[in-house]
């Protein structure tokens, strides 16, 4: 029986949300990430850029308001804050892919000890393969941060030493936030950040299975 | 005189021959150029390539492009939708080819194609399985100030289709919000671009420093009504 609690996905969005500082350029990735903007401290003035040419993206608009010109890359409708602005595709990955962008939050299938990244493809053979911004999100941001569950539904660590699912990037990512433990990816590989309350460092590395330096 | 407001679509698309690289502007609900893929279906083009960010939703449009079976092969970088069922029937029968791009990649191959550039290094995609080209062999690399790259190659159309919001009769065009998207780099990227436009005005009525496609990049333009999106906000049939 576990005796330690899990962060919830609204609890690991306010988590990530915390170390986003003052004045930073970001790109919350489609899926969990997008749930960090509900927690962003109100103090702060924080630029959300959208791989679909906005920056200083707004939340979404009230229900009959919606504008299907303004769309976040998931598609859904949003708003656009004063200071905003908009421009093609080749400037918005020019952005990215320029380490114009600070911090670019994604998901992940699978993260290496020293922060290769798996988002795109589960690789099985019938599926349609599909990319979209992964890639340039991976390499090009100042920082590129994780956000997942720790574990697969079936207990296995997402968190491993060598990726099984294909690559995304090569040591592109600098932070694990997971429901048990923040995780920084390094070439000498985990160093722990912070766990949650009952968990142990040596539970903590029993259920990754890799060593995880204080 | 210049004159590049064509009366009909179908003179707008007049060029476009079999064989043709057609670039589709467009992501999401947004700058899809609907009647002019509705154009090139009635114009009848066969064995075309297609480039787009996706590969069609639902039946309409570029999933209805598809269906005529006359696309041979899609450049997107996420054709894999909820509701990209035409796609995905072409594609699991093998009836169509796919190159998959990183989205920057594609961005960027295309700016390339549209500034002259004869390839361009770039780290999206190193080390991964995109970075094999279709026959399996690796995509040249190289190590540039200790940081990995892999070399592209432009993606030159033969036609771009784009979908814009004012224009006037020398082709310089402004877009609205997120609608600009693919719209600026595919213009340049092909010989021959078309753009539709709700408003065409009086030369010098644009703002020159608003104008964001200037015409050299644009071969004809053609005016639609304004149905899927309208200033202000258009209600949504179903709300979410």
């Amino acid at each position: 029986m576990a005796h330690y609690t899990k962060r919830t996905k609204q609890e690991l969005a306010q988590r990530v949300a915390q170390d986003i500082f003052d004045g930073a350029y970001v790109n919350l990735g489609i899926g969990q990430p997008t749930l960090v903007a509900n927690y962003l401290p109100k103090d702060l003035e924080v630029v959300l850029h959208s791989e679909n040419g906005i920056l200083g993206m707004g939340p979404a608009p009230a229900a009959g308001d919606e504008d299907f010109d303004l769309i976040n890359a998931g598609k859904q409708p949003v708003t656009l804050l004063a200071g905003g602005s908009y421009f093609h595709h080749a400037d918005s990955f020019s952005m990215m892919r320029g380490g114009h962008i600070d911090i670019s939050v994604l998901g992940a299938f699978q993260v290496s000890a020293t922060g290769d990244l798996a988002n795109w493809s589960t690789g099985e053979p019938d599926a349609i393969p599909a990319v979209g911004g992964a890639m340039d999100l991976a390499v090009g941001a100042q920082q590129t941060w994780v956000m997942m569950d720790l574990l697969t539904k079936d207990g296995k660590s997402k968190v491993v030493s060598q990726c099984s699912y294909p690559l995304t990037g090569i040591a592109c990512v600098k932070r694990i936030y997971s429901d048990l433990a923040t995780l920084a990816c390094t070439p000498h590989g985990l160093k722990l950040i912070d766990l949650v309350d009952g968990l142990s460092m040596m539970e903590l590395e029993t259920l990754i299975g890799l060593p995880v330096q204080a | 005189m210049i004159n590049k407001v064509a009366n009909s679509i179908a003179q707008a698309l007049a060029r476009v021959k079999d064989g043709d690289t057609v670039l589709i502007g467009g992501f999401g609900t947004a700058g899809i150029p609907n009647e002019l893929i509705d154009g090139l279906i009635e114009h009848g083009a066969r064995d075309l390539t297609v480039v787009n960010n996706n590969a069609g939703n639902g039946d309409a449009g570029l999933a209805a492009l598809l269906k005529t079976r006359r696309v041979r092969k899609i450049i997107c970088s996420f054709p894999r939708q909820a509701d990209s069922h035409v796609f995905d029937a072409l594609y699991r029968s093998k009836q169509i080819e796919l190159e998959l791009v990183p989205q920057g990649n594609l961005a960027e191959r295309l700016r390339a194609a549209g500034a002259g550039i004869g390839a361009f290094f770039t780290p999206t995609g190193f080390g991964t399985q995109l970075a094999l080209n279709p026959d399996g062999s690796a995509k040249e690399t190289r190590v540039i100030n200790g940081k990995s790259y892999v070399l592209e190659f432009p993606i030159h159309g033969d036609v771009a289709l784009v979908k814009a919001e004012s224009g006037d009769r020398w082709g310089n065009l402004t877009y609205r919000k997120a609608a600009r998207n693919f719209g600026p780099v595919m213009a340049a990227a092909a010989k021959h671009t078309v753009a539709t436009v709700h408003d065409i005005v009086e030369l010098g009525v644009l703002d020159p420093e608003h104008v964001v496609t200037p015409g050299i990049f644009v071969s004809q333009i053609v005016q639609i009504e304004r149905v899927s999106t309208k200033a202000g906000g258009f209600k949504a049939a179903t709300p979410a």
